[in-house]
C-alpha cells in the first residue's frame, strides 16, 4: 500500500460534483453506494497519474493536458439517429442500444426484442437487481487500483446491460454506442456495460465510441463482460473520438470453462486513448483472442494496454496488435501474459508490429510473460518498420504512382485486422475510415524517397 | 523501340561498385531478344536500370524508347510507357491482393495516357480470363501478393501481371527459373500469344530449353557488364553445351 503523497492531481476537481451524486443518490441500493464509495476512495488517493516515474502503468504516457483541464459533469445533449448513422457504424438488424453522454437513451435505442437477449439501460438493470448485477458490478473493474476505472466507479450510474440467456445463440450482432453529444462544453463521460453472456450462450458485441463535440471531452469507459461456461463473445470495438479528446478505457472480462472471447479493436481517436483490455482465464479451456489495430498522426497518443491472466490449465491466449504511426504521434503496446502455477499446458503467443510512416513518432512496445507453470508454450515479439523501398518499386514498376503505391502498402498492412471485422456494415465503416485516414498519415509522412 | 547506348551503371552512394560497364542493345519493334550470362554478370541489374529502381545510378550511356531518353523517368513513368519487368525475385507484400492492385494499375495507366479507365465489370473479366489463362489457382490471388506463393506460383502471378498489363515493352528476367514444364509452357503460349508487331520483349533465361518454345530473333551474352556475343538462336546452343569458359577467358584478359 502506498502512501497518498501530499498534492494529488486533479482530485478536488470531481469532488463537487462526487458529492452531489451522493446527495441525489439518497435511494439508491445500498450495495451501490458502497462501490462508489470505495471507488472514490480508491480515486482520491491516486488522482489523475501525472507522475510517471516509477508508475509501470504510465511511464510512457503524459497525462498533465487531461489534469491541467476542467470538465463539466451531467450534462446531457440532444443526438439524432441520422448523426449516429453518419459518424458510426450502423445496421438496422443490429439489436443497438444507445447511451449518450452516459445516460441511456430509449428513443435511439434500436432494440428488437430478441428472444433470450435482455439489453438496456444499466441504470434499470441496477434499481430494479436484473440478474446479477449486484454480485457483477464493479467485481471485475472498479476494485483495482486503476485511477480512471476507480474514477468511473465512483460515479456508476447509468450505462448499457447487455445479458445473453443460456443457450442462446443471436444471429446479429448487438451494438453498444457510446456518444458524446456536440455541446460545446468540455465534459466528463462515465460509460459503463455489463455483459453477462449465460451457459453456451453466442453473441456478436460491437462497442462502438462516437463523439460529436468540437471540443476536448473526457471518457473513461469501463466494461466488464462475464463469460460462462461455454460461451462465445466475439466482441469489436471502435474508438473514434474526437482530436482533442481524452479516451481512458478498461476492459475487464472473466471467462468460465471453454468459454471463448475474442475481441478486434479499431482505435483511431482521441488526443489520449488508452485501451486497457485485461482477460482472466479463469476455467480450464477458455481461450481468448484480443486483436487490434491503431492508426496515429498528428500529436495523438494510442497506447494498448493488453493482459491476460491464464489462472487455470488448457487455456491458450493470442494477443496481436498492428500500429501505423505517422506525424509526431506516440503509441504505447503494452501486451502481458501471466501464467499462474496451475496453469499447465497453457498456449500463449503476443505480437505488435508497427509501420512508421514518419521519423518523429514514438513508439513504445513492450510485449512480456510472466511465466509460473513449467508446461507451457509461449512467443512474443514485437517490430517497428518503414515502408519498404523494395515493394514499393515492384508497385510503382507496375505505373502505380509512388504515393499510391504507399497508400496501398500502408492499406495491405492494414488488411490483415480489417478482415476480422466479419459484420458488413461494420466492416464497410472501418475500411472507409482507414481509406479516409490513410491521405491524412501520408501527408505527415516523411520516412520513404529520402531513405 | 529501346536503345541502349555505352550504359554504365554503378551502385547508389557505393564507390567503385559499377555494374554495367558499356552496354550497347538495340531492340526494334516486335523482336525477341534473349540475354543469357553467367551469374552475377548484371542481368538483372540491367532489367531493373531499364526499370528504373531506385538503387542504381547510371553513370554514363544513354537509354531511350521511341527516341525518347526515359533516363530521368520514375518506374511509375517508365510503366505507362508500355514498359514491364517480370521480377525474378517478386516481392512478397502482405494484405495487397493482385486483383485490385492490378486495377490500381491499369488504372494509373489509363489517367497518365488520358484514357478511360476499365469498367470494373471488363476488369473482372479481362482478370479471370488470364488468371485461367495462366494456370493460377484462383484462391491464391484472393490471398495478398506474392505472399506464402510458392517460387512457381510467384512467376505464374508475373505472368498475370504481364497479360493483364498488356505492355509494349517487356523484360522478363528468369521468368522460366523453378518453373514445373507445364508452367514454362505457359509462360512460351504467354509470350507467344503477345508477340506481335509493336511489342518487344527482352528475355533474361539461362535456359536454352525456354528458347525452343519461344524463338528470339537475337541472342545476347552477358558477361561482367558487357555484351561480349550477340548472335542467332544458335548462340544459345552454343551456350548449352560449351557454357560461357570462352567469354570468362577474353572478359578477364581485357579486365
Ligand atoms: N543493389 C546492389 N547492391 C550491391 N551489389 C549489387 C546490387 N545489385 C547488383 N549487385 C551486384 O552486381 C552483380 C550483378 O548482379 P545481377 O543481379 O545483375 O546478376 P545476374 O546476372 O542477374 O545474376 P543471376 O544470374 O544470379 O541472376 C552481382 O555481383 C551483384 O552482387
Ligand atoms: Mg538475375
Amino acid at each position: 500500500m502506498t502512501l497518498a503523497p501530499p498534492s494529488i492531481a486533479a482530485v478536488e476537481k470531481y469532488s463537487p460534483a462526487y458529492e452531489s451524486l451522493v446527495t441525489a443518490s439518497a435511494a439508491a441500493p445500498e450495495w451501490l453506494k458502497a462501490v462508489r464509495q470505495q471507488a472514490w476512495a480508491t480515486y482520491s488517493e491516486l488522482g489523475i497519474p501525472v507522475k510517471r516515474r516509477g508508475n509501470e502503468l504510465w511511464k510512457y504516457t503524459n497525462l498533465q493536458p487531461l489534469a491541467a483541464e476542467d470538465f463539466r459533469h451531467g450534462l446531457t445533449g440532444e443526438v439524432s439517429v441520422d448523426q449516429l448513422k453518419a459518424v458510426g457504424p450502423w445496421d438496422d438488424a443490429w439489436n443497438t442500444l444507445v447511451v449518450v453522454d452516459g445516460k441511456f437513451n430509449t428513443e435511439l435505442s434500436n432494440l428488437h426484442g430478441t428472444n433470450g437477449l435482455v439489453a438496456g439501460s444499466l441504470a434499470d438493470a441496477i434499481s430494479t437487481g436484473t440478474g446479477d448485477i449486484e454480485s457483477q458490478i464493479a467485481t471485475l473493474a472498479g476494485r483495482e487500483e486503476y485511477a480512471f476505472t476507480a474514477l468511473n466507479t465512483a460515479f456508476l450510474d447509468d450505462g448499457a446491460y447487455v445479458a445473453i440467456e443460456r443457450d442462446t445463440v443471436l444471429e446479429e450482432p448487438v451494438q453498444v454506442v457510446f456518444v458524446t453529444s456536440s455541446l460545446s462544453e468540455s465534459r466528463v463521460n462515465y460509460p459503463r456495460l455489463l455483459v453477462d453472456a449465460g451457459e453456451n450462450s453466442s453473441v456478436v458485441l460491437i462497442e462502438t465510441h462516437l463523439n460529436l463535440a468540437e471540443e476536448s471531452q473526457f471518457s473513461t469507459p469501463v466494461v466488464e463482460m462475464f463469460a460462462h461456461a461455454g460461451s462465445s463473445i466475439r466482441h469489436y470495438r471502435v474508438q473514434m473520438e474526437n482530436e482533442k479528446s481524452f479516451h481512458l478505457g478498461t476492459t475487464r472480462i472473466r471467462q468460465l470453462d471453454d468459454s471463448n472471447f475474442t475481441s478486434t479493436s479499431f482505435a483511431v481517436g482521441a488526443s489520449i486513448a488508452r485501451n486497457d483490455i485485461h482477460t482472466l482465464l479463469d476455467a480450464p479451456g477458455a481461450s481468448c483472442t484480443l486483436h487490434g489495430l491503431y492508426m496515429t498522426n498528428g500529436e495523438q497518443q494510442q497506447d494498448q494496454e493488453i493482459s491476460t491472466t491464464h489462472a487455470k490449465p488448457h487455456c491458450t491466449s493470442d494477443q496481436f496488435y498492428k500500429g501505423i504511426l505517422s506525424g509526431k504521434s506516440h503509441a504505447v503496446f503494452s501486451g502481458k501474459v501471466v501464467v499462474m502455477r496451475d496453469a499447465q499446458k497453457s498456449d500463449a503467443t503476443q505480437k505488435d508490429l508497427n509501420l512508421l510512416l514518419s521519423r518523429g513518432v514514438e513508439i513504445d512496445a513492450k510485449p512480456s510473460l510472466e511465466i509460473y507453470a513449467d508446461d507451457v508454450t509461449a512467443a512474443h515479439g514485437a517490430t517497428a518498420g518503414h515502408v519498404d523501398r523494395e515493394t514499393l518499386y515492384y508497385l510503382e514498376s507496375r505505373g502505380v504512382d509512388q504515393e499510391a503505391a504507399k497508400a496501398i502498402l500502408v492499406r495491405g498492412f492494414a488488411e490483415e485486422i480489417l478482415n476480422e471485422f466479419e459484420p458488413k456494415s461494420l466492416h464497410d465503416f472501418v475500411e472507409k475510415v482507414t481509406d479516409e485516414r490513410i491521405p491524412a498519415l501520408l501527408a505527415e509522412s516523411d520516412t520513404l524517397g529520402t531513405a | 523501340m529501346l536503345e541502349i547506348k555505352n550504359l554504365h551503371t554503378s551502385v547508389l552512394d557505393i564507390d567503385d561498385s559499377e555494374i554495367l560497364k558499356g552496354i550497347d542493345l538495340s531492340v526494334g519493334k516486335g523482336e525477341i531478344h534473349a540475354i543469357m550470362g553467367p551469374n552475377g554478370s548484371g542481368k538483372s541489374t540491367l532489367a531493373n536500370v531499364l526499370m528504373g529502381r531506385f538503387d542504381y545510378v547510371v553513370t554514363e550511356g544513354e537509354i531511350t524508347l521511341d527516341g525518347e531518353s526515359i533516363l530521368d523517368l520514375r518506374p511509375d513513368q517508365r510503366a505507362h510507357l508500355g514498359m514491364f519487368l517480370a521480377f525474378q525475385y517478386p516481392a512478397e507484400i502482405p494484405g495487397v491482393r493482385p486483383w485490385q492492385f492490378l486495377k490500381a494499375a491499369l488504372d494509373s495507366k489509363a489517367e497518365a495516357r488520358g484514357e478511360e479507365k476499365m469498367t470494373v465489370r471488363n476488369f473482372s473479366k479481362l482478370f479471370d480470363e488470364k488468371v485461367g489463362a495462366v494456370g493460377i489457382n484462383p484462391t491464391l490471388v484472393k490471398r495478398s501478393l506474392n505472399e506464402g506463393f510458392s517460387g512457381g506460383e510467384k512467376k505464374r502471378n508475373e505472368m498475370l501481371q504481364l497479360e493483364v498489363l498488356q505492355p509494349t515493352l517487356a523484360i522478363l528476367d528468369e521468368t522460366d527459373s523453378g518453373l514445373d514444364v507445364d508452367a514454362l509452357r505457359i509462360v512460351a503460349e504467354g509470350v507467344n500469344s503477345m508477340r506481335s508487331p509493336g511489342r518487344s520483349f527482352i528475355v533474361v533465361t539461362h535456359y536454352q530449353r525456354l528458347l525452343n518454345y519461344i524463338t528470339p530473333d537475337v541472342v545476347h551474352i552477358l558477361v561482367n557488364g558487357k555484351i561480349v556475343n550477340t548472335g542467332g538462336p544458335e548462340l544459345a546452343l552454343e551456350v548449352e553445351k560449351d557454357g560461357y569458359k570462352k567469354y570468362l577467358v577474353t572478359s578477364e584478359a581485357t579486365a
